[in-house]
């Protein structure tokens, strides 16, 4: 089992809705989040393309941040979901700067927290929030290890990219493009 | 031309706009592990050659400095973590992927044996000392007579100390700037040159102080040689790495980087010490106050830079 998302650019209008689901389910701290959308303009007027992209944590199959935790607090969870647990963790910050992506941020309680990808909701076979609100359903979770899953199906059919891929990270989220 | 913006809004503390979630405590506690690493191995090295006499203040005086210094660095780390109270779990878990984590462990076994090393020389160096106890005369006793036995793990912990002060920064994928293995060796030879300050402040020996003066211009002109190198790998590296360098050629860190640490902290006092060795009168206390400073500001300049650093996407 490997869980992992892909996102549709095409189909993504960037109203943030996912950030808002997010910060909601999880009780993200104000001034915070685990998740947020990017909008890349390439070119100048009027050659000019847009991408949209809704960005959080990767939940990389080889994570800087499991790898160069002091205490094992930022560890794998099943499907290849990268947790912290609190109480474990000291918040020396060595995740934060592991981050290619800057996905990890130091709650104000002192522990380092990120995106679960609703590891919660997952478990009892819900998608995470965001993909659940994602009012254009650009958000595709699921099991890419299993070959019936609609996010393979979707990804054997349409070109996608992941994110600094040259970091070495092996990330799992994946955009359509 | 590309642009790009959060639509969502995202400002978090000490991430956005750019990353800076080690502060000051973090490159504090660099210098004085390489501080300390630096003291420890000549005091180690040249106890091997059998010249504890005749460089009396490196292998006697010099090391009572570095419990304090490991200690303080220590009590630095502990500063910069957010979660203080579950800090011990650094002390019970093995991770040796983690360079945080087996950098803690060295600081763990090198400030005992720094204690163990200064505590050997206290009757020597103040002869009212009274150790009280017998056991502890005893264990004293015993230590000066196998001072070899425990030079030895010193000057290896003292290296591997050292170069861990430049690991925990370029085990760092994710920092361009950080991660290029020539950090280790640099950070080594760097605090190895801030170590050899301390001695030349605290020696009287004429003689014991032109040797280290000799080591430290050597030590010195290593350091320009590794920049350079830093440099010219980073110059033919990927956009990231190229983007790195930038901040220190031409960028917003260029203008410090050359005067404090460059100028006034190598090129000077390597100057003011070769000067010395051809005997004009310098006052010892400026090369050594001025690589001192370097050394510190370098960290500095470092970490806040290589925090700024990042993959492009």
């Amino acid at each position: 089992m490997r869980y992992a998302m892909a996102l549709d650019t095409r189909k993504c209008v960037g109203c943030s809705d996912c950030v808002v689901a997010c910060q909601t389910e999880n009780n993200v701290p104000l001034g915070f989040c685990r998740d947020w959308v990017k909008e890349v303009v390439d070119g100048t007027y009027p050659n000019v393309s847009i991408e949209l992209r809704s960005e959080r944590c990767n939940h990389c199959a080889n994570s800087p941040c499991v790898r160069c935790c002091p205490t094992g607090a930022s560890h794998f969870e099943e499907g290849g979901i990268v947790l912290v647990e609190h109480n474990k963790c000291i918040g020396c910050g060595a995740c934060i700067e592991s981050c290619p992506y800057e996905a990890r941020y130091s709650h104000p309680d002192g522990y380092v927290d990120k995106c679960t990808f609703c590891i919660h909701r997952v478990r009892e076979g819900l998608d995470p929030a965001c993909a659940s609100v994602c009012p254009t359903k650009c958000i595709y979770f699921g099991d890419i290890d299993d070959p019936n899953s609609r996010i393979v199906n979707i990804l054997k059919n349409r070109k996608f990219k992941s994110l600094a891929p040259e970091a070495g990270t092996k990330p799992q989220i994946f955009y359509l493009l | 031309m590309k642009e790009e913006l959060f639509v969502s809004g995202r400002n978090i503390p000490n991430i956005d706009p750019y990353l800076n979630i080690w502060h000051w405590q973090i490159p504090s506690y660099l210098f004085l592990g390489g501080l300390a690493a630096g003291i420890l191995f000549f005091a180690g090295i040249f106890t091997i050659m059998g010249k504890e006499n005749k460089m009396a203040t490196t292998v006697k005086i010099a090391p009572m400095f570095t419990p304090f210094a490991l200690m303080l660095g220590l009590f630095l780390l502990f500063l910069d973590l957010k979660h203080k109270m579950w800090f011990w779990q650094l002390y019970t878990t093995i991770r040796l992927e983690s360079p945080m984590g087996w950098g803690a462990w060295v600081l763990m076994i090198m400030t005992p044996i720094s204690i163990i090393w200064s505590a050997s020389y206290l009757t020597e160096i103040f002869p009212n000392w009274d150790w009280k106890f017998k056991f502890l005369k005893t264990f004293e006793a015993w230590i000066i007579k196998n001072r070899i036995l425990i030079a030895w793990p010193m000057t290896i912990y003292a290296v591997i100390l050292g170069i861990y002060t430049g690991i925990l920064l370029s085990a760092f994928n994710a920092r361009p700037l950080w991660n290029t293995s020539i950090l280790g060796p640099l950070f080594l030879v760097s605090g190895m040159s801030t170590g050899a300050a301390v001695i030349l402040l605290l020696s009287k020996d004429h003689k014991e102080r032109k040797i280290m003066s000799r080591i430290d211009i050597l030590l010195i002109i290593i350091e320009l040689f590794f920049i350079t190198h830093l440099f010219m790998g980073f110059k033919a590296g990927s956009e990231a790495q190229i983007n790195a360098v930038n901040l220190f050629l031409g960028g917003s860190f260029t203008a410090p980087f050359f005067t404090f640490v460059v100028i006034l902290g190598l090129l000077l006092p390597a100057l003011l010490e070769v000067l010395e060795l051809r005997g004009f009168k310098v006052p010892v206390v400026i090369p050594a106050i001025l690589i001192l400073a370097g050394g510190l500001i370098f960290r500095f300049l470092i970490v806040e830079a290589g925090q700024i650093t990042r993959y492009l996407y």
